[in-house]
């Protein structure tokens, strides 16, 4: 397992170094060349988002001068760039993206984008060829992982942004958001964020109103809506469940005659005003009303970073299934080291049966087709007898740290040269050497 | 061995009252489905209870405490359509204490006192009993609903980060149990008293208006009437319709504590 992993994250470096690190798309596959093709790298992939650069690399002897590449590669001197950096190596990098690509690592951990940067890391990288046997290993393993604390835990349930909060205490209201009508009071990217978010749970009416006539028009047709002079304002509000409300008004513009005029003409049903201007349009004494909710900037801003408190909690979880992966992930690298040695083994002494036969086969004349299934049968029967144990010894050293001990040892015993073609094969082979054991 | 049966269920309903405290302070969808089959058990038994009650021949059901013991089984009922419907245990933090509490008296002891006068029309009294306690556990149902949504209100209003987070369904669900609670009782009270007071005239040949039971019956039928007619007239919910449910409620405790001063509507011989 020779995996090395470089990289700065927002947790690790200020936005000025990440952005000086970052790789734009285009120049991805160009980047995983290059990495490729640097001194003791044989497979490489390259994370580049906002919040993190990553170089994955698996390389020949687990030392391979990960920071010296990226001062030649982003021009950077040591003294800019080291402070931010970490490197891990080994489980401690598996570990790592097995974190990254659960979300673990996230600013805001649970959130599901990262998971598909990585996918598409990897993607690019594979089309170059830059991730092939151990490296393609790991991260479908780090998919899998992924997508285990993902269902095994509420890591990513809850939602975090301020428009999914709202929808959220939307249904806390009004159960269901199916048939709900929604007015816009005031066009603004944000409230039509929170519309489009209520839109998708269901909602199904909505109104635009907006001091510029023209720009409620244009906000409704987005919607399907419907656009509402201002002045009519007060006369259709109470039509809609949920308000969002976001106009520049110096004064609250709902005050609490009017949501009593509303509360009246709805029979007492509960209406949903989510305030996202400053100052506030909902004054505080209509927020009092039985059956007026009404939640501000700063509610809905709490209410998101009490959920990223609850993130944390399962992210507890997380990690210990990450901590189990790893060490599952670990065990099955190691016997896929051993892979190579059992194959060359198996090779070896197949080469010598056959160099036996051919020399003795003049002396035996000629042999009946039993005969012959005989020989056969016979020298590779103990050929198969000798290597059952060290092959099973091999294989239980895979999990254990002292494989490279004995890997080492039975090779120099007898005399086996793995070459890289075979190590790339090993994979391939290790079924075949199953079925031939 | 009726009233063995009766305790069996009683000690699955302890499990749903501690069910009903816990869920107040913190949500366990494990416990929730403990105290969902613990009282689904407790049904069982409370079914044999009562079937062993109705194979002896009179009309035992007349006493206080299988009285009780109809309602607590009538308000469990409720409580395990409203789960079937809306998926949510969360009337139980009512329903259970109140189950708990009305088994508990049931359970105590027998008591097949049955009713000093004799009944002419046995089987109007039948229908009078049962029309009359399945209306109070759609009224208890109401209660608890008016209750819970309460609190789902002020969670709500407190703006809390915590209040996202929490057993109560939505406010517009509590608000539809409540409402069709109080919508399905209204009828069975009705004619529960109607039929009550068949027997009634058919007994003592007059009615006693001034009679503490009859009395706070009509005050409880008045206050029922008054919640259904705001709720439909003009959507009374929260804090207004809680304060009537709890003002019916208490008028339906004391219609049924009247039992014990009335004259015409008493159960033991006393």
């Amino acid at each position: 397992m020779r995996f090395q992993l470089i990289g700065v994250n927002h947790k690790s470096a200020p936005l000025e170094v990440r952005e000086r690190l970052a790789i734009p798309e285009s120049r991805l596959p160009d980047c995983c060349r290059d990495l490729t093709a640097y001194p003791g790298i044989e497979e490489a992939m390259v994370i580049s988002t906002c919040n993190r650069v990553e170089l994955i690399t698996h390389t020949t002897n687990g030392h391979a001068d990960l920071r010296g590449f990226l001062h030649e590669h982003f021009h950077l001197t040591p003294e800019e760039l080291d402070s931010h950096l970490y490197e891990f190596r080994e489980k401690d990098a598996v570990r790592h993206l097995f974190r990254v690509a659960s979300s673990l690592d996230s600013m805001v951990v649970g959130e599901a984008q990262i998971l598909g940067q990585v996918k598409e890391a990897y993607a690019t990288a594979r089309a170059v060829g830059a991730v092939r046997g151990q490296l393609d290993q790991l991260l479908s393993r780090a998919f899998a992982v992924a997508k285990r604390v993902r269902s095994e835990t509420a890591v990513g349930s809850s939602s975090v942004s301020i428009a999914s909060v709202a929808v959220e205490l939307a249904k806390k209201i009004f159960g269901t958001l199916e048939g709900k009508t929604v007015f816009i009071v005031g066009a603004g990217k944000m409230s039509e964020l929170a519309a489009r978010h209520l839109m998708a749970h269901g909602c199904a009416s909505i109104f635009v109103a907006n001091r510029t006539y023209e720009r409620a028009i244009g906000l409704a047709q987005k919607f399907n809506g419907q656009a509402i002079k201002f002045d009519d304002l007060y006369s259709t509000c109470d039509k809609a469940d949920i308000v969002i409300t976001s106009t520049g008004a110096p004064h609250a513009i709902f005050r609490r005659e009017h949501g009593e005029q509303f509360l009246s003409r709805r029979k007492n049903r509960p209406m949903f005003f989510i305030d996202i201007a400053v100052p506030r349009d909902v004054s505080p004494e209509m927020a009092k009303l039985d059956g007026i909710f009404a939640y501000d900037i700063d509610d809905l801003q709490q209410a998101v970073s009490s959920h990223v408190a609850d993130r944390r909690k399962e992210a507890e979880l997380a990690e210990a299934i990450i901590s189990s992966e790893v060490e599952r992930f670990e065990a099955r690298i190691h016997t896929l080291d051993v892979v190579p040695t059992i194959v060359s083994l198996q090779d070896h002494l197949e080469t010598i049966r056959q160099a036996e036969i051919d020399r003795v086969r003049g002396r035996l004349g000629q042999l009946s087709p039993e005969q012959e299934i005989a020989v056969e049968a016979l020298t590779r029967g103990i050929i198969n007898k000798v290597m059952h144990t060290p092959i099973t010894t091999l294989k239980s050293a895979a999990k254990e740290s002292e494989a490279t001990t004995i890997v080492d040892v039975v090779r120099r015993l007898f005399n086996l040269q793995v070459k890289g073609k075979e190590a790339e094969q090993a994979a391939a082979k290790k079924d075949e050497v199953g079925t031939r054991h | 061995m009726s009233l063995l049966w009766l305790r069996f269920a009683l000690g699955c309903y302890l499990i749903g009252l501690v069910y009903a405290f816990v869920a107040l302070t913190r949500t366990s969808d494990l416990f929730s489905r403990i105290a969902l089959h613990a009282a689904s058990l407790g049904m069982v038994f409370h079914f044999v209870s009562l079937t062993e009650l109705v194979l002896t021949d009179r009309v035992v059901w007349a006493s206080v405490h299988n009285g009780e013991s109809l309602l607590a089984f009538l308000s469990m009922s409720f409580f395990m359509l409203i789960y079937t419907i809306y998926k949510t245990t969360s009337p139980g933090v009512v329903v259970f204490p109140v189950v708990f509490f009305l088994t508990f008296v049931a359970a105590v002891d027998e008591q097949p006192v049955l009713l000093t006068q004799y009944v002419s029309h046995k089987g109007w009294l039948i229908a009078h009993i049962i029309l009359i306690f399945t209306g109070y556990a759609a009224l208890v149902l109401s209660f608890g609903a008016s209750l819970l949504y309460l609190l789902q209100e002020r969670r709500l209003k407190s703006k809390k980060p915590t209040s996202l987070i929490s057993f109560l369904p939505a406010l517009e669900v509590i608000d539809q149990i409540g409402y069709r609670s109080l919508l399905l009782g209204f009828p069975f009270m009705t004619l529960g008293l109607i039929t009550g007071s068949v027997v009634a005239v058919t007994t003592y040949g007059r009615m006693d208006f001034l009679d503490p039971k009859i009395l706070l019956s009509v005050l409880m039928w008045a206050v029922y009437m008054v919640m259904v007619f705001t709720r439909w007239n003009s959507g009374w919910r929260g804090r207004r319709a809680a304060v009537l449910a709890t003002f019916a409620f208490v008028a339906a405790l004391a219609a049924w504590a009247a039992n014990y001063f009335s004259t015409m509507h008493r159960f033991g011989a006393s």
